[in-house]
């Protein structure tokens, strides 16, 4: 398992400077730099112009910028440096350092709200196959599957304004400074509920149809009669026996899940104004900050990584028959 | 041949009597009877063969006893299955599980997929005990046993083994432990030697023999192949679409088949040093031709 662990975090290192790579040669390819806005302005000095071009090494063609920007970016001296945002003028680690843990939270908020109500709606669809029960949460899902997410997220804020019961947007208070630690936890989970119910209800339908599939399969298993003739209870025999075999599946789609939240929720965070990754990511595109979007990128490539890693862990862990080695 | 089984005594009350048993499956409206009002008895200590074709019935009827078929809009079983005097097909659910595994224990024919994969088989054996032996302190010693009187080695290791890292004839003998560990009136042997090889099969066959001698249990074996009945059953009924077409002591049935069907499935065993160039089969048309007349 570690030499596993060992030869996936290897690979992770080509993979990163292919992405990065392609990245840079995509935003070269679109006319224009970030410093086409200083540009335009009619009194803008050209000296001053071109001395921010030699600083940020825009004066070279984009392949030798990207291997001064992979220089400074590889650890030689025990510390990356991932360059300067152009836009908000800050250290680009600095940056994703803010929005990072705000991503991380609601994705894993919002997968596990989805698997919790996915899962047990699965399995008694499954187990009640073709009742009212198994249709109605079907058309149900499905229903959930077709709403866009930015309408969603949509109602979510115009039921917010209307109650007043939840936060219009936002990571935290604007007095969060000022509050005690446990003020602090429930103010963020405040401004979580929304944004992790909008974000976690389009996946509930795909989850739960694919537990449901797995389930009714493992049901017709083999296994289940010698449980059942063993003198097994019924429960038991769903929940102990055919329950852990049928889960696999869904751990793998987590670990996928895991790392496309950082994409996926830019609708969900653009319309509820939250600050994650993806907000910014978008962001820096349109305004061609180049060293975000690649920072981002690295970030968001390893979350990849890492996530289904976890998940094969995870899997070999509830599966004594797979073997990475 | 019967003479391995001295306690079975023709005079007492059978084990489990099965009267009029009828199986009908319904699918889309359609009915379709899969057995067809048989009747038969198993006596203690006895073993008997229920011998048949891929569809005759005979797997269906020994789901059936302790109610292991889907439930009513599905299935629906009629008659009685009288186990010890009482009636398995009208009692209640919780009921029944009492005798499942306790009284009525099954192995299946495909160990491969009967077992179930994430759970040691230690941990599916401490099931079976824990479920109907709640008595039992240390379940260890008991699981450890079991796996020895199947003759596995090492048990204390493969104690902690997955299904998957044993050999065919090796989860075979893991059923076998599973379903004699608490120590059942009636073991149900659903073609247990089918899914293995030829010289595991007699493996599987001698362990079976040596089992019954040391434990004095009754047994139904369901297969298919003649083959294995002579020398190790008491009785042997023949089903055929359903039906029991010919039922009586083994060597009787083996040495003067009556029934067309009875005949060319004893013919169908292949035989060593016969001078015989093709397998034989079985000529249905034939068959419903002398069975009409």
């Amino acid at each position: 398992m570690k030499t596993v662990i060992a030869r996936r975090l290897i690979a992770l290192i080509p993979m990163l400077l292919g992405i990065t790579f392609m990245a840079t040669m995509l935003m070269h390819l679109a006319p224009g730099d970030f410093l086409d806005q200083v540009r335009m302005q009619r009194d803008a000095d050209p000296e001053y112009i071109e001395r921010l071009e030699r600083e940020f090494g825009l004066d070279n063609p984009w392949y030798v910028q990207y291997f001064l920007w992979l220089k400074n970016v590889v650890p030689w001296d025990l510390r990356s440096d991932f360059g300067y945002s152009f836009h908000y003028k800050v250290d680009v680690w600095e940056l994703l350092g803010q929005r990072l843990p705000a991503t991380i939270l609601l994705s894993v908020t919002s997968l596990a709200f989805a698997w919790v109500i996915a899962i047990p709606l699965g399995v008694l669809a499954a187990i009640y196959k073709d009742s009212i029960f198994d249709r109605i949460s079907s058309i149900l899902a499905y229903a959930a599957l077709s709403i866009p997410e930015f309408f969603l997220a949509l109602l979510a804020l115009f039921f917010a304004a209307r109650t007043g019961l939840f936060p219009l947007g936002g990571f935290t208070s604007t007095e969060f400074e000022f509050m005690s630690p446990v003020r602090r936890f429930f103010d963020v989970a405040h401004h979580l509920i929304l944004p992790t119910i909008v974000v976690g209800i389009g996946s509930i339908a795909s989850i739960m149809r694919i537990m449901r599939a797995n389930f009714i399969d493992n049901i017709r298993s083999e296994y289940v009669t010698t449980a059942r003739a063993k003198g097994v209870p019924e429960g038991i025999v769903m929940f102990r026996h055919v329950f852990r075999n049928a889960i696999n599946p869904l751990i793998t789609a987590a670990g996928f899940a895991f790392s496309s939240i950082v994409s996926g929720a830019l609708m969900v965070e653009i319309v509820m104004n939250y600050p994650g990754i993806g907000h910014m990511i978008f962001h820096a595109i349109l305004q061609q900050d180049q060293f975000v979007v690649l920072g981002a990128l690295v970030m968001s490539s390893t979350m990849l990584i890492l996530g289904n890693l976890l998940a094969d862990i995870a899997l070999a862990w509830n599966d004594p028959r797979i073997r990475y080695d | 041949m019967t003479d391995e089984n001295p306690s079975a005594e023709k005079t007492q009350e059978p084990l489990l009597a099965v009267r009029d048993l009828v199986i009908e499956f319904r699918s889309r409206g359609e009915v379709n009877r899969a057995v067809d009002g048989i009747s038969f008895a198993v006596n203690k200590g006895e073993t008997l063969a229920v011998v048949g074709e891929s569809g005759s019935g005979k797997s269906v009827t020994a789901m059936s006893l302790t109610r292991l078929l889907p439930e009513e809009p599905v299935c629906r079983v009629t008659g009685a299955v009288l186990f010890d005097g009482k009636n398995l097909v009208a009692c209640s659910n919780r009921a029944i599980r009492r005798y499942r595994g306790r009284e009525i224990a099954y192995i299946f024919q495909e160990p491969a997929t009967s077992l179930n994969p994430v759970f040691t088989i230690g941990n599916q054996l401490a099931e079976a005990i824990k479920l109907h032996r709640p008595d039992v302190k240390d379940v260890r010693a008991e699981i450890i046993r079991a796996l020895d009187l199947v003759q596995i080695r090492d048990p204390e290791k493969r104690f902690k083994d997955y299904p998957h890292q044993l050999s065919g004839g090796m989860q075979q003998r893991v059923m076998i432990a599973m379903a004699l560990v608490c120590h059942p009136r009636l073991l149900v042997a659903d073609e247990p030697t089918t899914a293995l090889d030829v010289t595991i099969q007699a493996q599987i066959m001698d362990l079976m023999r040596d089992i019954r001698r040391r434990m004095s249990m009754s047994i139904i074996l369901i297969t298919h192949n003649f083959g294995i009945v002579s020398g190790f059953a008491d009785k042997v009924i023949v089903m055929f679409r359903g039906k029991i077409v010919e039922a009586g002591p083994t060597d009787t049935i083996l040495s003067n088949p009556r029934h067309a069907y009875t005949k060319a499935l004893i013919a169908c065993i292949p035989r060593l040093g016969e001078q015989q160039r093709r397998l034989t089969t079985i000529d249905y048309a034939e068959l419903e031709k002398s069975q009409s007349t």
